[in-house]
């Protein structure tokens, strides 16, 4: 059994993923910015620039999907009349751009941070309060293609 | 071939468990129907109360009311009271049914950060530091309070509501008639709810006086045409008051974007002589209707409806993985992404970690 005791062990050694959180800038009002501040635990991972430019995209991706513009107008508008029936059927324009900021955390993530041992969470699924930076070697090799043939040998 | 040593598993464990969607599992006081769909606060409230009035009053006016005036005044009666009464019922429910701007709680790592840094900054005495942060909006300090039951600073304009346990999003107050919270998700259900109700309750009180007063002018008198329609009539006159004014205090929120947290406490009167104003307004009355009601629809952002991340199914499939015979070769072969997670764990260059190494070759001699 020493191989099953082995294997307990690991199960209870503590997670290696350190993750960083980047707070939200709340200086221009309640919409929904980052703080483009580079967390120091990143530097010798990642170019401070490039890390700062992804920020920054998704600010201005987040500033787009809350514009006042004409768009939200329109729509805001229209749902009055309507009861707000039409939210029911139609997708808004804030999913729309979320949808856009999914793909391109996902563009992200693939060219950029997984190269360098990096995920970046998106922000939706922790209530758009963090946008989290987590170092979790273990995600580079739970795709199908990772795993080795050798593991199932008899 | 030398028998492995075989642990035991769980036999309940290896039932395929069904997918867990996280509005069964969600930490507030909420109850959820149609699957996660609806959501309202436990208490209900007196919501039947409200959808009981206002049917029994619009039901009377049908019944007593419109037969009379369409044949006096004008055929438009009932289908002006259709259509409002119609708007209102929709605009309540919507209010009640929706997930007013609830905050998921913060997960153990974002919370055990947040503490972390709590902990640096403060003394070791043991009176626990004052768990308040301040930021800088539109050049006016604003003071953010940490909840320590949804373990996290609240964004501005947040309030944690003790009747549903949530920390929810430019919380207004929480609404017994519509049996909910009223935030930034719901304010503008609620708004067109209470506008299109006074309007809803000054027509059917002004069609229920002027039928009082053409029945009266019949020649059987005030009194004997009283009788006939008292209920709706007491109804109206109460609520007419009531709903128009708070509709008319609604409208001064609107207008200055305040929410009803922030004026009865009084969060920007400039009260201890301090130059205090609203920084979210945007100056301008036209500017902040507009933010307020025809602004950008803000997602739910408790994903009700989405399924549990499947941490459970990786500690089990980490003890399947102990069996690598040829007959649970398929099995691991589903499970195996999900097991390394197990393996993964340290740092190691090579994805296959020693310890199962020695298995393997152990159970191939």
């Amino acid at each position: 059994m020493a191989e099953t005791h082995s294997l307990q062990d690991l199960r209870q050694q503590p997670a290696v993923a350190a993750k960083v959180f980047l707070q939200r800038d709340y200086t221009h009002g309640t919409m929904c910015q980052f703080q483009t501040k580079f967390p120091s635990e990143l530097e010798t991972r990642i170019d401070k620039q490039q890390f700062e430019e992804t920020v920054r995209t998704l600010n201005n991706l987040y500033t787009e999907a809350e514009k006042l513009g004409s768009q939200s107008l329109i729509e805001g508008c229209l749902a009055c009349l309507t009861a707000y029936t039409v939210f029911l059927c139609m997708e808004t324009h804030y999913e729309k751009v979320l949808k856009k900021i999914a793909k391109f955390i996902q563009e992200q993530n693939d060219k950029i941070y997984a190269p360098r041992g990096l995920l970046l969470t998106d922000p939706i699924e922790r209530g758009l309060r963090v946008y989290e930076a987590g170092s979790q070697t273990f995600q580079l090799v739970t795709t199908k293609s990772r795993v080795p043939e050798t593991l199932y040998l008899d | 071939m030398k028998n492995c040593e075989y642990q035991q598993i769980d036999p309940q464990r290896e039932e395929p468990r069904r997918p867990r969607r996280k509005w069964e599992v969600f930490p507030g006081k909420n109850r959820f129907y149609c699957d996660g769909r609806i959501i309202v606060a436990r208490q209900g409230g007196v919501l039947p109360l409200t959808l009981g009035l206002i049917l029994v009053t619009c039901g009377l006016f049908f019944v007593f009311d419109c037969p009379f005036l369409v044949k006096h005044l004008t055929s438009c009666i009932p289908f002006i009271g259709g259509g409002l009464f119609v708007f209102v019922v929709i605009t309540l429910l919507q209010t009640s049914f929706t997930d007013p701007g609830i905050l998921p709680r913060a997960t153990p790592d974002e919370a055990a950060e947040i503490e972390k840094q709590i902990d640096t900054t403060g003394n070791s005495s043991y009176r626990p530091p004052p768990r308040t942060k301040e930021v800088v909006i539109n050049q006016q300090v604003v003071k953010l309070k940490y909840c320590f039951t949804c373990k996290m600073f609240r964004p501005p304009r947040t309030s944690h509501c003790s009747l549903c346990d949530n920390c929810v999003e430019r919380f207004d107050h929480h609404c017994p008639w519509v049996g909910n919270c009223v935030g930034k998700r719901n304010y503008r259900f609620f708004y067109t709810f209470i506008v299109s109700l006074s309007f809803l309750t000054a027509f059917i009180f002004g069609c229920v006086t002027t039928h009082l007063s053409l029945r009266a002018q019949g020649g059987k008198g005030l009194v004997f045409a009283l009788q006939e329609s008292p209920v709706e009539l007491v109804i109206c006159f109460f609520s007419v008051w009531s709903i128009l004014g708070l509709s008319g205090f609604h409208t001064y929120l609107v207008a200055s974007n305040l929410t009803t947290n922030e004026d009865i406490k009084g969060s920007w009167s400039g009260k201890g002589g301090e130059d205090v104003t609203n920084p979210y307004s945007h100056k301008n009355i036209f500017i902040n209707c507009c933010a307020v009601l025809c602004g950008p629809m803000p997602p739910s952002l408790i994903d009700r409806r989405g399924f549990l991340p499947s941490d459970e199914s990786v500690q089990t499939a980490s003890v399947d993985i102990e069996l690598p015979t040829q007959a649970t070769k398929s099995e691991i072969n589903v499970v195996g992404g999900s097991s390394q997670l197990a393996f993964g764990l340290q740092e190691s260059p090579s994805p296959i970690p020693a310890p199962l190494n020695s298995h393997q070759t152990r159970s191939s001699a």
